[in-house]
């Protein structure tokens, strides 16, 4: 029978399986971070088992509040820290990186089956892995069992055409996809990304949109594996771990769509949900105080690059803080090593080491009240920067460094 | 299962977990009985001085959206809210509040106000509003769900079962 690629993938370990299929599963990657890492501690210590089931397939990241910026979270540091010694599972420390950036990095694999504590474990879906969030008690008994159970979920194919005009991202084509379809449009689907455009998207592109999937309400955001991704896994030495993944032509989709990427423009979320997206001329002039380059959507090298090259020469404006955030060790150590950092650091901005930073309001660069910041992550919900009084708007890299420097929105073509 | 009774706590649509328990908080996320004190604050700003055992909490559409902190339906549980009753609801908080054993029902909220006193039957599968006298039909709790939920929780099943039990093929 014809599958899709959610099928294809959860048949090779679940035989059979079609939509609406409730099954458990072998799980190739379980991870947690220190935000919800705590109650998955706490959670698997109550559970009644004593070890974890794939101590080679478990991590704990420490990105989300790192370094510390309490006495509380230190302590919870402590604690994940004897967690993984006790358990012999991996563990990724402070100054490494967002997790979804490091399981692209090293870990995910087209095929693969991963959960972690966080929502944004969609972003593996770039690389053909069946990702997904799940909360702190799931992730624990995942831990103990080395298995989860799904509901198998039914697709919507998002079929893209053409190609992106000048200065028009993957970011913008995911918040134009989310601004049509709404924040709960794809809820329990699988959103599969494939079409003659494919082959254009590179993997960093294909990260921030898979990232975003969640934003829709999507268990999943798939691409297929194609030569992008074997390149990708060989530049990250892991050649090894490629295969190709298709879902096959005639599979039965729930809904499908077609986006010709050329009549994508850049596109802004204003506050307070993300589906309030559109085009950048409609938020154009609105003044910011603040804005953020970096997280797990986008503070890859390419983000960076396309950001240092707007602001290359130039000041970010006098009223407007501009911090940035590379994403991962590998992506800040390539982007010193390409100049970018200095140009960052000429153009007045912070750069924060790689890790979660300003996205979810803990530390470096809470908003303060009324102020207004543009940033480049994937949730503009009220208070998620730290205040409630504050407003968030959401946009691609470029869109960010083009409007750092006039201090207001701005359309990033007017840079060019 | 049983009947339910208590009084509705409205909010809004789209209510996302950064409403229910903001990242502002997160060094009281290992100090349960501290972080509940601040509970739906950015959606419903005097819940922790209304909220009663046993209330409802009553949603709009895309309950429970944004990130996968289960701190967010252990909150809602540990204020005293017996069940969230919504029109839709996000996929990682449902499975979050399922597996604390909270239950999440889904229907049609429109015609259920603030402070409305609701009568949950949960085996008849209706919700009947004593302040409006009319009667809600819930959507049916999938069996893979409710089995967890009968339970009270993902942990206690599991202590129980040692797996999960799918349905066969
Ligand atoms: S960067 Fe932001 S969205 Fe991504 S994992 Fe960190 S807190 Fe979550």
């Amino acid at each position: 029978m014809a599958k899709t690629l959610t099928e294809k993938i959860l048949d090779s370990k679940a035989p059979g399986v079609q939509a609406g299929d409730i099954i458990a599963v072998d799980l190739d990657l379980i991870f947690c971070q220190d935000t919800t890492g705590p109650l998955v501690v706490r959670q698997f210590q109550e559970s009644g088992f004593t070890e974890i089931a794939k101590p080679g397939n478990t991590v704990f990241f420490l990105d989300h509040a790192v370094p510390s910026p309490n006495k509380e979270l230190s302590n919870d540091h402590i604690l994940l820290h004897q967690f993984v010694q006790k358990a012999g599972c991996m563990i990724a420390r402070e100054g490494d990186g967002v997790c979804h950036q490091l399981v692209a990095e090293l870990f995910a694999k087209p095929g693969d089956i991963i959960i972690g504590s966080d929502s944004h474990t969609v972003t593996a879906g770039a690389l053909g892995a069946f990702a997904t969030g799940m909360g702190s008690t799931d992730v624990a008994i995942g831990m103990a069992l080395g298995k989860t159970w799904f509901r198998v979920p039914e697709s919507f194919l998002i079929n893209m055409e053409g190609s992106f005009t000048k200065m028009v991202t993957g970011k913008d084509l995911i918040l134009y996809l989310i601004g049509k379809i709404g924040a709960d449009g794809a809820t329990y689907k699988a959103l599969e990304f494939s079409g003659e455009a494919l082959g254009l998207m590179t993997m960093s592109q294909r990260l921030s949109i898979s990232n975003m999937a969640v934003e829709a309400g999507a268990k999943v955001g798939l691409f297929p594996s194609d030569e992008v991704t074997r390149k990708f896994l060989e530049e990250q030495g892991r050649g090894s771990d490629y295969r190709p993944l298709f879902a096959n032509p005639d599979a039965n989709y729930e809904r499908i769509y077609s986006i010709n990427l050329g009549y994508v423009e850049p596109m802004v979320s204003f506050p307070h949900v993300v589906d309030n997206a559109f085009p950048v001329g409609e938020a154009k002039g609105i003044k910011i105080q603040q804005v953020f380059i970096g997280t797990c959507t986008n503070g890859r090298l390419e983000d960076i690059a396309i950001a240092a090259s707007i602001l290359k020469g130039k000041k970010s404006h006098p009223e407007t803080r501009l911090l940035v955030c590379p994403a991962s060790r590998k992506v800040l150590m390539d982007a010193i090593g390409l100049g970018y950092i200095s140009t960052f650091i000429e153009a007045g901005a912070v750069v924060l080491p790689p890790g979660c930073a300003a996205c979810l309001g803990l530390h470096q660069g809470v908003l303060g009240d009324g102020e207004s910041c543009l940033s480049t992550a994937n949730r503009n919900f009220k208070g998620r920067m730290g205040n409630a009084e504050a407003f968030i708007y959401l946009a691609s890299p470029a869109t960010a460094a083009a409007s750092a420097i006039r201090g207001e929105i701005t359309d990033p073509r007017e840079m060019m | 299962m049983k009947v339910l009774k208590g009084r509705a706590l409205k909010a809004g649509d789209n209510v996302s977990t950064d409403h229910i328990i903001p990242g502002r908080y997160a060094h009281l996320r290992s100090n349960l009985p501290e972080l509940v004190k601040y509970a739906m604050e950015d959606a419903i700003p005097d819940f922790a001085s209304r909220v009663r055992e046993g209330d409802f909490l009553v949603g709009g559409n895309n309950f429970g959206l944004g990130s996968s902190r289960e701190h967010a339906p252990i909150v809602i549980k540990m204020s005293g809210i017996s069940a969230i009753l919504t029109k839709s609801v996000a996929r990682i908080f449902y499975r979050n509040a399922i597996n604390q054993g909270i239950p999440v029902l889904i229907c049609n909220t429109d015609e259920i106000n603030d402070n409305d006193e609701l009568e949950v039957d949960l085996d008849k599968g209706t919700v009947t509003n004593l302040t409006r006298d009319n009667e809600i039909s819930l959507q049916k709790v999938p069996p893979f769900m409710l089995a967890i939920l009968e339970e009270g929780g993902l942990l206690p099943y599991i202590k129980k079962y040692k797996g999960f039990i799918v349905p066969a093929k």
